[in-house]
């Protein structure tokens, strides 16, 4: 069986950690398995924790009333859900629901901020990754935003 | 079904390529609240390539290019030709509300195809937006009827919400197969949808094909097509194997009134399919 920090390590995300990287990160992370329905976290809940999919979809939704439940954007496997945790105040912004039987690895925010400001090359290593998931984010939610395919677009 | 070089016009090599012929509403089947297919029987053979498209006449209104979407043989022996049409104005409302039985003029098939024949051996990925898939599925279609020539097939296909889903029935089928894969989302969605959501260049960024070795062919709004060739520029695709769909009014759709006019192509008789290199330069200048 594989251990965790392999697993980890395998994933594109971490690639290019350096070993010793690998076990401090190895070290905050567990193995976890949701049900469709459940959630992963909710809005304005304490941000613990960062996850990576490993299989399954999980849901990013927020409560809009009197629309509901909108959902924003799904996640899926080799993604990284939530950066709440690394950003004060550590408050969830959304709700994330699992679409499907979801298996992930959790990662301990706090554990993590720790070995973080006492080795700041894996604080920039991790910085690097999680800036380039939010810009890949920020890119989406615009073009989202931008309603491509609702009125006055011929082909939409 | 689609040779490399174009067809005879059948509806059109007759005495003159404006003269439409009589089409027949043979079917009618709602899409969504704004798309219908329309079956329109035509008399006898009626050859096409797939991202081609008819120049279809509503007596009394006006006359719209629409691309072809599929088409059958009638028990009769005569062609039944799809046209998957969005309201937008007064000629597509005109025709939406045509009912079984009724007439309508169509001439065609006019325009450029998606080359395909040179591509054997290759992935395909097919990047369809909105009612983008409607000019896309014939080519979905021969590429399914010959599976075996190609590499692996990607269908990736974005939409507004469930509801806009065009061709939910082809799509739930295609998906029962084992040999193509078909990924869907939506950029807005609420309780009870279970797919993606999220735009379409995220499925197009993740798709596992070989970069190098993929042909895409993408149809949709002009923006959706921007951002989705930015995408495959950043996997390492080749300018030289994507192609697009283009869209421009029109009116005589052979090359003679310059309506639709892109750069110094016309998209009547050099398109709507080109390469992106013959375009790109074009394709975000504000004024064409
Ligand atoms: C090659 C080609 C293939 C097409 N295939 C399809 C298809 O399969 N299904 C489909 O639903 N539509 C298709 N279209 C678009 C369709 O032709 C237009 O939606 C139609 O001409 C609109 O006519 P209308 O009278 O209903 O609306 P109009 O009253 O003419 O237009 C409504 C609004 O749309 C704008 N507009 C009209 N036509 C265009 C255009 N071509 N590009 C940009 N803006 C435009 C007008 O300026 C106006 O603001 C295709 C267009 C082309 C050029
Ligand atoms: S529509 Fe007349 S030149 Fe293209």
């Amino acid at each position: 069986m594989q251990s965790l920090k392999e697993v980890i390590q395998k994933t594109e995300f971490f690639q290019g950690l350096e070993d010793r990287h690998l076990d401090l990160i190895a070290g905050c992370a567990r193995l976890v398995v949701f049900q469709p329905g459940e959630y992963l976290f909710k809005e304005g809940r304490e941000a613990q924790h960062f996850f990576l999919i490993r299989h399954g979809r999980v849901s990013i939704e927020l409560h809009i009333p009197p629309r509901g439940q909108v959902m924003i954007q799904t996640v899926g496997p080799g993604e990284i859900l939530g950066w709440s945790w690394l950003v004060p105040p550590h408050r969830w912004r959304f709700d994330a629901k699992a679409l499907t039987v979801v298996r992930a690895i959790r990662f301990d925010g706090q554990c993590i901020r720790t070995k973080c400001e006492s080795d700041h090359t894996l604080g920039y290593e991790l910085m690097k990754r999680f800036t380039a998931v939010m810009a890949e984010r920020l890119q989406a939610t615009r073009i989202q935003l931008l309603d491509i395919y609702g009125t006055g677009s011929k082909t939409g | 079904m689609a040779p490399a070089q174009r067809p005879d016009n059948t509806l059109s090599g007759g005495p003159s390529p404006w003269l439409p012929q009589k089409g027949t509403v043979v079917s009618r089947q709602r899409q969504t609240h704004d798309v219908i297919t329309l079956g329109l029987e035509v008399p006898g053979t009626f050859s096409y390539h797939p991202g081609q498209f008819n120049m279809l006449y509503v007596h009394g209104v006006g006359e719209v290019p629409i691309s072809i979407s599929g088409h059958r043989t009638a028990e009769n022996g005569h062609t039944v030709v799809f046209h998957t049409i969005k309201v937008v104005g007064n000629v597509t409302q005109a025709l939406a509300r045509l009912k079984k039985g009724e007439s309508l003029g169509i001439r065609g098939p006019y325009g450029s195809a998606w080359p395909i024949e040179t591509f054997a051996g290759n992935d395909l990925v097919l990047i369809a937006g909105g009612i983008g898939l409607a000019p896309l599925r014939p080519l979905f279609l021969h590429v399914l009827e010959h599976r075996e020539a190609f590499g692996n097939v990607f269908l990736l296909y974005g939409a507004r919400t469930p509801a806009d889903i065009v061709f939910r029935r082809d799509l739930e089928q295609w998906r029962k197969r084992f040999d193509i894969n078909i990924e869907v989302t939506v950029d807005h969605a609420w309780a009870g949808w279970y797919g993606n959501v999220g735009v379409v260049t995220k499925l197009v960024a993740r798709a596992p094909f070989d970069p190098v070795h993929a042909v895409c062919y993408i149809c949709g709004p002009e923006i959706m097509m921007w951002f989705t060739v930015q995408t495959l520029r950043e996997r390492g695709v080749p300018d030289t194997n994507v192609f697009l769909s283009m869209e421009r009014n029109m009116k005589c759709a052979i090359g003679f009134c310059g309506h639709c006019q892109y750069g110094p192509e016309f998209i009547c008789k050099d398109g709507p399919v080109f390469p992106l290199p013959k375009i790109w330069k074009y394709l975000r200048i504000r004024e064409l």
